[in-house]
């Protein structure tokens, strides 16, 4: 078994969160992980991205070779984009349709999720909705797992798990919003398939 | 022992708890900063009264961990690379002084510069001052490598390089822990002289470092972390160092290179061990993350036949770092490529926070220059270098930590009145203090705006040492006391603040600026913080 995740995002949007959770439920189920994240400068609103790989095997490099990411997991639209040169031909791009718009010349909306339309494999969800639907704006990108955990080769109780993990010293509260956010985003696939 | 998920920078700080250190020392710098704040986040770190507070810089850090090898204990003193140069100084004549407890210095370079303002690369440091370099190409080879650090630190009495890139120390892996090692016991250097670098005791202890080099280079052939791997192929032979390793591995099917390889983890670089790969292989690739410095070592002056190949002969890019795709090209491997960018997708470069102080600084200052013209703002490192970029476009330089001062003082000199400089409150207590008695003493026309948020923004808001200081440091440093004056800067004071700047810069010598507000990063975690 081999995955390689392209996490992309903007800087403070919690894409680490993403990466810790899938990164937990690995673990549990005894597969290698590695994982290199953007500290620092870009951190402050740039676009930022993580390199998530999982496999049976031991994993050598930190970074995924280009062309051969199985997926861009975003929960940004026009960052599920940018980082095209590294997704393999088969791979999937799911993303976030809710634009982050801190920039003056963002591209009008409806021309990129066209363009992300055009791709082979594509998943675009308003993750942000859903979030607000179920009463935690925040966990959006627990959303977007939730949406992404039916492509991931990693049970979902393994992923329940890791939010338990990941969340467990913030409260029972907290762990139970992302469990039903993560339960939102996936249901939210089932309908449209 | 447990197996934990650690970045390169943590799997350093585990193993040197582990390793027996009694203090770390560091000033925050990416991608250096974690080391330290693993430390002062770890449980056993706090049981065992571990030294983990951050220095003023890194020259007083490094200074601080000599110290306490002095005392016979064991000290790291981490830092990014460019720290290295401010912290050179001790550095090198800590290779002359020797040690008495290990002592580690780690630096982070950061090809590719992802959050600096070059990529220089710290082996060349570590050779200049003649010391043993450790270079870890997974997360587990830096846990190993602080321990075993330490170990030939004492054995030799020298000071130790750890370097690391940015990748590895960013990037998280399995770590299997070992045994805990037990704290050195207080005890002072056996000569009282070893550590007086005065000139005649100087040259004896530099004898000492020069006789002590055929032992670090025996160290290195014999080193665990330096490997000869047989492989069928021999019409080339294949260097690499550090985590350039990984990037070969993963171009070769069950990760088993069919090339001969010597892996380098520990420096001087092992001759025996490269002169058996260039004797048995038709013609070498070096792979390194960062400078060709091996390439430039083997290749001479004279170039003398052997076909090598790397950064200097453009088989590899000469800047940037490196990863498992241009190691494939640069063995003639395929590629894979996936589909180009979009041209929809535009750059979404840093910005400052919505709310941060800065931008009412910027705001007011813009405004308060106009009469001036363009192009007499010195700046410094942080957050608020963001100014340079759109909207703001109010700052004309950011060169190293505290050049704003001194630069807008000779420009001033030069007769640009006024210079104004921009800097942070903890770039400022870091290196602007000394620059600003410079202008102090000729009473300078420089305008110096302290933007004070309270915090190391850049790197994670770490506390400053300059919090609730700057004043009386201002004052006592001799700046006239009606020319230091304190903003609050908000939206709301966005006319008093042009009118105090206008009335500073008119002023013919210096004046200081404190504007003060905390860190929106970190005024918003402490709220969050509270209402627990």
């Amino acid at each position: 078994m081999k995955k390689d995740i392209i996490l992309a995002g903007v800087g403070g949007q919690g894409i680490l969160s993403i990466a810790a959770i899938i990164g937990l439920a690995a673990l549990e189920k005894e597969l290698y992980v590695k994982q290199a994240e953007v500290h620092g400068m870009s951190q402050r609103g740039g676009a930022v991205q993580s390199h998530l790989r999982i496999s049976s095997n031991q994993i050598a490099s930190d970074l995924i070779p280009l062309g051969e990411a199985d997926m861009i997991l975003s929960v940004e639209p026009m960052e599920s984009l940018r980082y095209m040169p590294y997704l393999s031909t088969d791979g999937w791009i799911i993303t976030n349709s809710k634009p982050f718009i801190n920039i003056f010349n963002y591209p009008d909306l409806n021309k990129l999720l066209t363009q992300i339309q055009n791709y082979k494999n594509t998943l675009v969800i308003n993750a942000d909705e859903i979030a607000a639907k179920n009463g935690s704006l925040k966990s959006s990108n627990v959303v977007l797992l939730g949406a992404a955990s039916l492509y991931l080769e990693i049970p979902y109780v393994n992923l329940e798990n890791g939010i338990r993990t990941l969340f467990g010293r913030k409260g029972e509260d907290v762990v139970n919003k992302n469990l039903t956010a993560l339960k939102a985003g996936m249901e939210s696939i089932l309908q449209i398939k | 022992m447990e197996k934990l998920l650690l970045l390169g920078a943590e799997a350093l700080a585990q193993g040197a708890i582990d390793g027996g250190m009694s203090g770390i020392y560091a000033y925050p710098g990416t991608p250096s900063t974690e080391i330290t704040e693993y430390v002062q986040k770890s449980k056993l770190a706090k049981d065992k009264k571990i030294h983990c507070q951050w220095s003023v810089n890194e020259k007083t850090a490094m200074e601080s961990a000599l110290g306490m090898s002095y005392a016979g204990k064991r000290a790291m003193v981490c830092m990014k690379q460019v720290g290295l140069n401010v912290a050179a100084d001790p550095f090198v004549n800590s290779a002359i002084t020797g040690v008495n407890g290990g002592l580690i210095i780690t630096v982070a370079d950061d090809p590719s510069m992802h959050s600096s303002q070059n990529e220089q690369d710290s082996r060349y440091l570590g050779k200049f001052a003649m010391i043993p370099i450790f270079e870890p190409s997974n997360q587990q080879e830096a846990y190993d490598m602080t321990r075993e650090g330490f170990i030939v630190s004492e054995k030799y009495k020298t000071p130790v390089l750890i370097r690391i890139t940015t990748r590895l120390s960013h990037s998280r892996y399995g770590v299997q822990r070992k045994e805990l090692i037990k704290e050195n016991n207080l005890s002072l250097p056996e000569d009282p002289k070893q550590f007086i670098l005065l000139p005649a005791i100087a040259k004896n202890r530099y004898k000492i470092l020069l006789n002590n080099q055929k032992n670090f280079e025996a160290d290195s052939e014999s080193s665990l972390f330096n490997k000869y791997i047989e492989g069928n192929d021999k019409s080339l032979g294949i260097v690499a160092c550090g985590i350039a390793y990984n990037y070969l591995l993963e171009n070769f099917p069950d990760h088993i290179c069919s090339y001969p390889v010597v892996k380098i983890g520990q420096y001087p670089a092992p001759k025996n061990l490269i002169n058996k790969l260039s004797t048995e292989c038709g013609e070498l690739l070096i792979l390194e993350d960062g400078y060709p410095f091996i390439e430039e070592m083997l290749k001479g002056f004279f170039d003398c036949g052997k076909l090598i190949h790397g950064r200097l002969d453009g088989t590899l890019p000469r800047d940037g770092e490196l990863n498992p795709t241009l190691v494939a090209l640069a063995l003639g491997l395929k590629t894979k490529e996936g589909l180009p960018v979009p041209e929809i997708v535009v750059n979404r470069p840093p910005e400052l926070c919505s709310g941060c102080s800065h931008r009412d600084i910027y705001d007011a200052l813009n405004e308060a220059m106009i009469s001036y013209g363009e192009k007499r703002v010195f700046s410094d490192i942080g957050c608020y270098t963001l100014g340079a970029l759109p909207p703001f476009n109010s700052i004309n330089s950011c060169v190293d930590m505290g050049a704003s001062i001194t630069m807008a003082k000779g420009a001033a000199d030069a007769g640009l009145i006024p210079s104004v400089a921009v800097i942070g409150d903890s770039t400022f207590t870091h290196s602007g203090i000394t620059g600003l008695l410079d202008v102090v003493n000729e009473n300078s026309p420089v305008t110096i705006i302290i933007s004070d948020n309270s915090a190391v923004a850049m790197t994670g808001g770490q506390k400053s040492a300059a919090t609730g200081k700057i004043k009386n440091i201002c004052l006592g440093l001799g700046v006239e006391p009606e020319h230091v004056r304190v903003l609050l800067p908000l939206p709301k004071n966005h006319d008093d603040m042009v009118r105090v700047m206008k009335e500073e810069l008119a002023y013919n010598g210096v004046s200081v600026i404190i504007a003060e507000r905390e860190c929106i990063q970190t005024f918003s975690q402490k709220k969050k913080e509270n209402k627990k």
